[in-house]
């Protein structure tokens, strides 16, 4: 033959692309004005802009779970560090209704982001160190986390009323809204450093066999432990979003069933649960599978909490395509035709 | 010469469950007037029945080496799906408690089916569960059914005296006979057998010729069942149903598991060690409130600190255990069982 072979993980990417070309397929055909965009006061309007805008958290969640999906690993705490990032960014800027912060824009929103990086050096050091499982390491954040955010912001709803800071989320610049670009800064920081240096293949080398990696010479405690560190980062920046878009910080449900969210995204960009090969550009189309889904619910005026049901059956769908098992038995149903694959 | 006296090691982690237990509830005597009181423990049962069949059946799991994220969700369904039948079909309470149990069964063996027969983690699959039964319960209402049944109001009204004038709930009661039923059921049967052998090493369990397989989806049917039947306990506890029941409840469920001495990585664990981790639960929430000045989401903080010293003392165990086996049999390998793959 002449062209050469895709990789599982290149096969895995063209067939979430497919999903995605699908569901805009469906809205282009059931969804009144879906591609319609409009320019009001100089902004880009419309669906679209809306799935890039309000995907942009899961986006940077994503971006951080798939480097630690890539090492065999799980962070389900990223929901709640979204709520304690958002927590305390509020807590710092104040309620004040004039809109004078308490403390500078820059001094909170830097120090929200170094308590969640720090949260996720915790989980890190849990892992990395003490050796856990990472669904229990990072459980024990999912439990505290959100009793952390709920005593920073001592169990209220804090309402912002410091305008620059709604710039983050609510914001537009060269007509695009602001979040996007938060997002491709860390897409494309991301990118380069696993990419441009050796640091991607290190990591999926852990995730693919950490003993092998660990006598290869590389330093698996330290990957595993940067890993959750970064993840933590950006949950923290994508906290920072998610209160700047309501202006509010709800320590009980801000980021609430983002992991879920984060995970699928990871998982529909063709990164296996099983560690190993990774794709950031694969787990972003992911992230615009789901808020696409989520958009088309929300348009046919499906109570949103219903999207749960469809989301959870996306889940099992994907899984199930991705296991061994499941697959050798559909190849079994239609002979030897796939066993070639 | 002088004997010492032996602990079993495998009674270890639940004698320190037990000293912590004690010491709680001797702290909140001292500090607090009319803490000490048997009512006050019997209140303990009451209040955190529901909490107590959750930890039964997760118990199950957690030995067997999976984890079972769904049950919060699988109790607020199964509240919502008991408030509607009962509520708005009209469906006598005779009726909708065996259905909502079997739901219970039914879900549980979804997926345990799909853990098993697809080798997913079983991780994954219950967290979509939590999701696809949170999900349901707003299929059914997004807003809250209080229960009017007679029977409903009855039982939940019902007190039984127990020492003069202190009383236990149904609501005890039957978290006692599940807690009973699962010491026997882990003890003295070849599923419990089998649970604890998949546990240590499912390769092994499968080549010993056990029905892993069966006895694998019997485990989630089982977490399934209890899920179901806190519901119903809950329903008699808050007479509504509402679909932010149980919410992050798994996670009380998975600590109140470990703080009791069952390894996660499976293998090891007892029934009673997790009856004591939901009193030391219980202790934490009612010292809080005694202590009055504390906000209750402090109770958060306090498990997963909790968590994270049990787990941490499991590691060292694990840790010592295994010099020790090295140094009587060398190159041991041991087969990763699937809750374990997931750690790097």
């Amino acid at each position: 033959m002449t062209f050469a072979k895709r990789s599982e993980l290149q096969n895995r990417i063209l067939w979430s692309l497919v999903a995605l070309a699908l569901l805009l397929l469906f809205n282009l055909f059931f969804t009144p004005h879906f591609f319609k965009i409009e320019i009001k006061e100089g902004h880009f309007y419309g669906n679209v802009i809306d799935i890039l805008k309000n995907g942009a958290p899961i986006m940077l969640l994503a971006i951080g779970m798939t480097l630690v999906i890539a090492t065999r690993g799980i962070d389900i705490s990223v929901g709640s560090v979204v709520a304690i990032s958002a927590g305390a960014v509020a807590i710092l800027l104040g309620g004040d209704l004039a809109g004078n912060p308490k403390y500078p824009i820059v001094v909170a929103m830097g120090a929200a982001l170094l308590v969640s990086t720090a949260a996720g050096m915790w989980n890190g050091m849990l892992v990395s160190r003490i050796g856990m499982q990472p669904i229990i390491a990072t459980l024990i954040l999912f439990v505290a986390g959100r009793g952390i955010a709920m005593v920073f912001t001592n169990a209220m709803v804090i309402w912002l009323y410091v305008k620059p800071f709604a710039l983050l989320g609510q914001g537009y610049v060269f007509g695009l809204p602001f979040s996007i670009y938060i997002v491709a800064f860390v897409l494309i920081v991301t990118g380069l450093i696993t990419r441009r240096t050796s640091l991607g293949l290190f990591i999926e080398a852990v995730g693919i066999n950490p003993k092998a990696a660990r006598l290869s010479g590389i330093n698996s405690k330290n990957i595993l432990f940067w890993v959750y560190t970064f993840s933590g980062l950006c949950a923290g920046i994508a906290g920072l979003i998610v209160c700047s878009t309501v202006m509010s910080a709800d320590g009980n449900n801000a980021g609430n069933l983002y992991e879920l969210d984060a995970i699928l995204a990871v998982v529909l960009g063709g990164t296996s649960l099983n560690g190993g090969k990774f794709s950031l550009i694969g787990s972003m189309i992911g992230a615009l599978i789901i808020q696409t889904l989520t958009t088309t619910i929300y348009a046919f005026n499906v109570p949103p909490e219903i999207s749960q049901v469809v989301k959870a059956l996306v889940v099992y769908a994907v899984c199930l395509m991705q296991s061994d098992e499941f697959r050798s038995r559909v190849a079994g149903l239609f002979g030897k035709k796939a066993v070639a694959t | 010469m002088t004997r010492r006296l032996r602990i079993d090691p495998r009674n270890l982690p639940i004698l320190v469950t037990l000293g912590l237990f004690i010491v709680m509830f001797g702290l909140g005597s001292i500090a607090f007037t009319n803490f000490f009181s048997l009512q006050n423990f019997l209140n303990l049962f009451i209040n955190n029945a529901y909490l107590i069949i959750l930890g039964v059946g997760m118990t199950f799991v957690i030995i067997s080496g999976g984890i079972d994220l769904s049950v919060g969700s699988m109790l607020a369904l199964s509240t919502m799906v008991s408030a509607s039948l009962v509520e708005k079909s009209h469906l006598s309470p005779l009726i909708v408690i065996p259905l909502v149990l079997l739901m219970g069964v039914a879900f549980g063996v979804f997926m345990g089916y799909l853990i098993q027969t697809f080798n997913i983690p079983p991780f994954i699959v219950t967290l979509a569960g939590l999701y696809l039964a949170r999900g349901l319960c707003y299929v059914v209402s997004i807003d809250t059914i209080a229960f009017t049944d007679p029977f409903y109001r009855a039982v939940a009204g019902l007190r039984i005296p127990v020492f003069g004038e202190n009383f236990v709930s149904p609501n005890a009661v039957i978290a006692i006979i599940i807690v009973i039923a699962g010491l026997f059921m882990s003890r003295f049967t070849k599923f419990g057998r089998t649970v604890f052998a998949i546990g240590g090493n499912e390769q092994s369990a499968v080549l010993m010729g056990l029905p892993v397989a069966r006895t694998k989806i019997s485990i989630y049917a089982f977490s399934g069942f209890c899920s179901a039947l806190a519901g119903i306990v809950f329903t008699f506890f808050t007479l509504s149903g509402y679909a932010l029941d149980g919410k992050g409840m798994e996670l009380d469920a998975i600590a109140t598991v470990v703080i009791g001495g069952t390894l996660l990585t499976g293998g090891a664990g007892n029934i009673f060690g997790t009856l004591l981790g939901v009193l030391v639960y219980g202790t934490i929430q009612v010292l809080i409130v005694f202590q009055g000045t504390l906000n209750s989401w402090w109770t958060r903080i306090v498990i997963g600190f909790l968590v994270f010293v049990f787990v941490l003392m499991q590691r060292i165990f694990e840790t010592a255990r295994a010099s020790a086996a090295k140094k009587s049999t060398p190159a041991q390998s041991k087969k990763v069982s699937p809750a374990e793959s997931t750690a790097p």
